[in-house]
């Protein structure tokens, strides 16, 4: 069984907003409201500067506190590929999971249910790459199996430095960055 | 100077073209326009290819209509410039389709210019007036009293119908405003432009550097997909920035420059890698006119001379004009776009092309390569009248290296009558209260005229002075003008329509042909519709429309582009030669090689007003598009962090910049930044709509138009340099 994610080349990512734009359009998301964003960070003075520039979403963590959270079982991790997704027609609405979530990638959509990255599952099943992934004008974006060691990602991860985000949280993110 | 010059490609034959099969996925793709579209929506997911029009590069684009709806845009895999993948723009693009605030009817002003009150009326009420106006111009002053400006491929068929009127200025900002200076300090130094899209061989540069070119937030796609590859290829960047750009963020040397002295930079290089003979001693020996002059001019410039001018201390200066030496002829002195920036632009990007013939980098691989276009014959019209006067904008040639005509001086003459009267402008896609510097000038301009038309999408600055105001079609909604790519992969690409318009709206080869024969100039459009038009071109190559309309995109093939894979070099200068000493520039009394000139200082306690582009935002016109806005609905001025603390700032907080000639702007949120040299400010141009109707985008952030009243003429070509202006910070109480 097949267990997705993303390996993000840091040094490839100008941060262009494409994979947010293509989210929006590839999955309808509506207006004020997005599923990925960019995040920047600025460290040292002025000329002497690095940055990283990132595009993030929802982890898809492998201990999701979304799913353990949610009272109804809307949250929860598909058997196709590990993906945490939420069943719109069980979701209450009540924001546990957006309060769960140390990445803050939920966000109730306006129809009252809780929204956030899929991973683009129904181009996956399709054999595509989330639309994030395939739109990426710089290719700095990889999608696939964690579960299997020749896969691209497994590859980057084991040839090149890397990070994730908000490790000690404990939710085991499956979202890295080469640094 | 001549473009011909170029290697043209005879023509291919569809038959022998690689990309022949690459289309297979469209072929038999319905399509949501057809004569049936009306009576019977269609159901299902259709592709349509087309070329994107949120900005000039014209990425080829697949189109994704769901149960009659458009519902997605992605990149073509056929095309070299995109490789299947747009920019945020182009993938945003359906947001102009969709967008709430498009012109949707053709209109006729009611009261004052610029009241922006308007009667809607028919295209038929709307040109007639049009020609009714244009004839009672021509009887008067004649019809060269009729200037063009226009933006884009779009332009293509409002021009020949001005043409068979019997117009001659025609002008872009795109030349005096924008690449011009850096196309004619390249053609002065080799004989050729830089072109669109640039000959750059980013891809294959094993170091680049960029002068105030901010790939990634400037987003020419095939630039920044190539700047990327370099980049994850462990390419040496070196940047030249006052602003830490994104480009910064992935460079190995970040040259923090004090705004206006790239030149005493680029000499210095040029001091080092000659004195050094650090150079391309066989290229320039074999391809060189004047080196032994322009070495000489070099003497005095010194790294040690450029510190105190550029704030960079020497020992980088010599630094990194090593390591460009060490990776020539791969390294890419990147020509920048946007050039036009202190007034001795052009011989600014001759100091860049000075520098990359040094390197040898001009026809090399990681270099320049050497573009080549498919053979596209024009459609076979009746010859356009004739004029025995000159051209308006350029009297008695005083910018003698004008390539293009200069918008600047079609204003100029609207408002002086000098060289003769100029009584009608169309304006067709480009914002001139955004892209022309003295917004009050241009104003000025229009109120001398007999006639204001302006043709575009959205009720722009411009539309609002405008008498007759006429809609166009969005790209997705219309074809236009096929784009015959000058590239290191010749091609061919259809702009066709994908869905219908909501409106009133009209694609712009139907107005120019019903304008056209309301002036009673049929015969200059023995075609009906623009498909015939089209075929007949395609014909004329060997291919088809309906080919065409399947693919999107027809490919010639990978030509050999640079000096080693066997393109004789051609340096098309009077001298035949890379002329490191200009005896043209001689000649008209210029400095025939470049010369350091120290920029003007701003008053004491104001910053210089810098801009530049968002990867997200076309120009001014992309704000109003639901999704782009989305992105980013308004701009911020970036202040530097430590001026921000002595100014009591942070960021959020609302100021309003004042120039040096009182000119406020609107209310604009700061950016409290380390990244940005604290004698500078930077805006992201595009924001601060006045306009009513863009109702989305109006009052959001700060017009850097607003604040640009001054600007430096290149004294060479007539560009506009717009960086010699300064504000101060206004903190709102």
């Amino acid at each position: 069984m097949a267990r997705y994610g993303m390996v993000i080349d840091t040094v490839r990512c100008v941060g262009c907003m494409d994979c947010v734009v293509a989210c929006k359009t590839e999955n309808e998301v509506p207006e004020g409201l997005n599923r990925d964003w960019i995040a920047y960070e600025t460290r040292g003075k002025h000329p002497t500067l690095q940055m990283e520039i990132r595009t993030e979403r929802c982890n898809h963590c492998d201990e999701p506190p979304c799913v353990t959270c949610c009272p109804t079982g809307a949250s929860h991790v598909e058997d196709f590929g590990r993906i945490v997704l939420v069943t719109h027609q069980e979701c209450i609405g009540c924001k546990a999971c957006l309060a769960s979530c140390p990445y803050d990638a939920r966000f109730v959509h306006p129809e009252g249910y809780a929204d956030k990255c899929t991973f683009c599952i129904h181009r996956v099943k399709d054999g595509l790459d989330p639309a994030c992934v395939a739109v990426c004008p710089t290719h700095c974006m990889h999608f696939g199996d964690f579960d299997d060691p020749n896969s691209v990602v497994s590859r980057l991860l084991a040839s090149r430095r890397h990070h994730a985000l908000l490790v000690a949280a404990g939710t085991a993110p499956r979202i890295f960055y080469l640094d | 100077m001549d473009p011909l010059s170029r290697r043209r490609f005879l023509k291919i034959s569809s038959a022998t073209l690689g990309l022949a099969a690459g289309g297979g996925a469209l072929a038999g793709a319905a399509r949501a326009v057809s004569s049936s579209a009306a009576s019977t929506p269609p159901t299902g997911l259709q592709k349509v290819p087309t070329f994107c029009d949120i900005c000039f590069w014209k990425c080829g684009a697949i189109a994704y209509v769901r149960d009659g709806e458009l519902w997605k845009i992605e990149g073509n895999p056929d095309d070299p410039l995109s490789r299947g993948r747009l920019c945020p723009r182009g993938t945003g693009g359906i947001g102009a389709h969709r967008d709430a605030d498009r012109l949707r009817t053709p209109l006729i002003r009611r009261r004052n210019r610029g009241d922006e009150e308007w009667a809607a009326v028919t295209w038929d009420e709307a040109l007639g007036h049009v020609a009714e106006k244009m004839q009672a111009i021509k009887s008067r002053h004649g019809p060269e009293a009729v200037a063009l400006f226009s933006h884009g491929i779009g332009g293509n068929f409002l021009k020949h119908t001005l043409r068979a009127y019997g117009a001659i200025n025609f002008a872009a900002p795109s030349f005096a405003q924008c690449r011009g200076p850096r196309d004619v300090g390249f053609h002065l130094t080799f004989g050729d432009g830089v072109s669109s899209p640039e000959r750059t061989d980013i891809r294959n540069a094993r170091c680049l550097v960029l002068i105030g070119s901010h790939l990634g937030e400037n987003m020419h796609n095939t630039q920044v997909q190539e700047f990327a590859d370099a980049v994850g290829n462990g390419a040496t960047v070196i940047v030249v920035d006052p602003r830490f750009s994104i480009a910064a963020g992935k460079a190995k040397h970040y040259l923090p420059i004090k705004p206006g002295t790239d030149l005493a930079l680029l000499l210095a290089w040029m001091h080092v890698i000659v004195s050094e003979k650090l150079y391309d001693q066989d290229y320039v020996a074999q391809h060189g006119f004047g080196f032994e002059q322009f070495a000489a001019s070099l003497v005095g410039y010194t790294p040690e001379w450029a510190y105190p001018e550029t704030g960079i201390q020497p020992e980088v200066i010599r630094e990194t004009a090593r390591e460009m030496a060490r990776y020539r002829p791969a390294t890419l002195v990147h020509p920048g776009r946007h050039a036009t920036w202190y007034g001795d632009d052009a011989q600014r990007s001759r100091g860049i092309a000075l520098l990359n013939a040094l390197l040898g980098s001009w026809g090399r691989k990681g270099g320049f390569y050497v573009p080549a276009s498919m053979d596209v014959p024009e459609y076979p019209y009746p010859p356009y009248p004739t004029s025995e006067k000159p051209q308006v904008d350029n009297p008695g040639g005083r910018y003698p290296f004008a390539l293009e005509a200069i918008t600047t001086g079609i204003r100029e003459a609207t408002v002086t009558g000098q060289p003769y009267p100029v009584k009608g402008w169309f304006v067709y896609a480009t914002n001139l209260i955004h892209a022309l510097p003295n917004e009050a000038e241009t104003i000025r301009a229009i109120q001398n005229l007999d006639l204001m038309v302006v043709v575009d999408v959205i009720p722009s600055e411009i539309a609002g002075w405008a008498d007759v105001v006429l809609p166009e079609s969005v790209y997705l909604e219309r074809y236009d003008d096929l784009n015959v790519e000058w590239f290191r992969e010749p091609f061919i690409a259809l702009r066709q329509p994908v869905v219908e318009s909501p409106h009133d709206q009209k694609p712009n080869w139907w107005i120019a042909r019903e304008l056209a024969l309301k002036l009673g100039l049929g015969t200059y459009y023995p075609w009906r519709h623009v498909e015939e038009y089209l075929d007949t071109r395609l014909k004329g190559a060997g291919l088809s429309l309906a080919e065409l309309k399947t693919k999107g995109i027809v490919g010639g093939g990978t030509p050999p582009v640079f000096f080693d894979e066997g393109v004789a070099p051609e340096f098309p200068t009077p001298s035949g030669k890379i002329e490191f000493y200009s005896l043209q520039l001689q000649e008209k009394g210029f400095d025939p090689v470049p010369r350091y000139k120290k920029p003007p200082e701003g008053p004491p306690g104001t910053f210089r007003l810098l801009y530049g582009r968002a990867p997200v935002h076309s120009f001014s016109r992309t704000q109003t598009n639901p999704i782009l806005h989305d992105m980013m609905s308004e701009n911020a001025v970036w202040v530097n962090a430590d001026v921000a603390v002595r100014y009591g700032l942070k960021t959020g907080d609302v100021v309003r910049l004042k120039n040096q000639d009182g000119v406020v702007s609107r209310p604009v949120k700061v950016l409290a930044t380390e990244r940005i040299r604290p004698d500078c400010v930077y805006l992201v141009h595009g924001f601060g709509h006045t306009a009513t109707r863009l109702r989305r985008a109006y009052g959001k952030g700060a017009s850097d138009a607003q604040l640009i009243t001054r600007y430096e003429t290149d004294p060479l070509m007539g560009g506009t340099g717009m960086n010699v202006n300064f504000v101060s910070l206004e903190v709102e109480s």
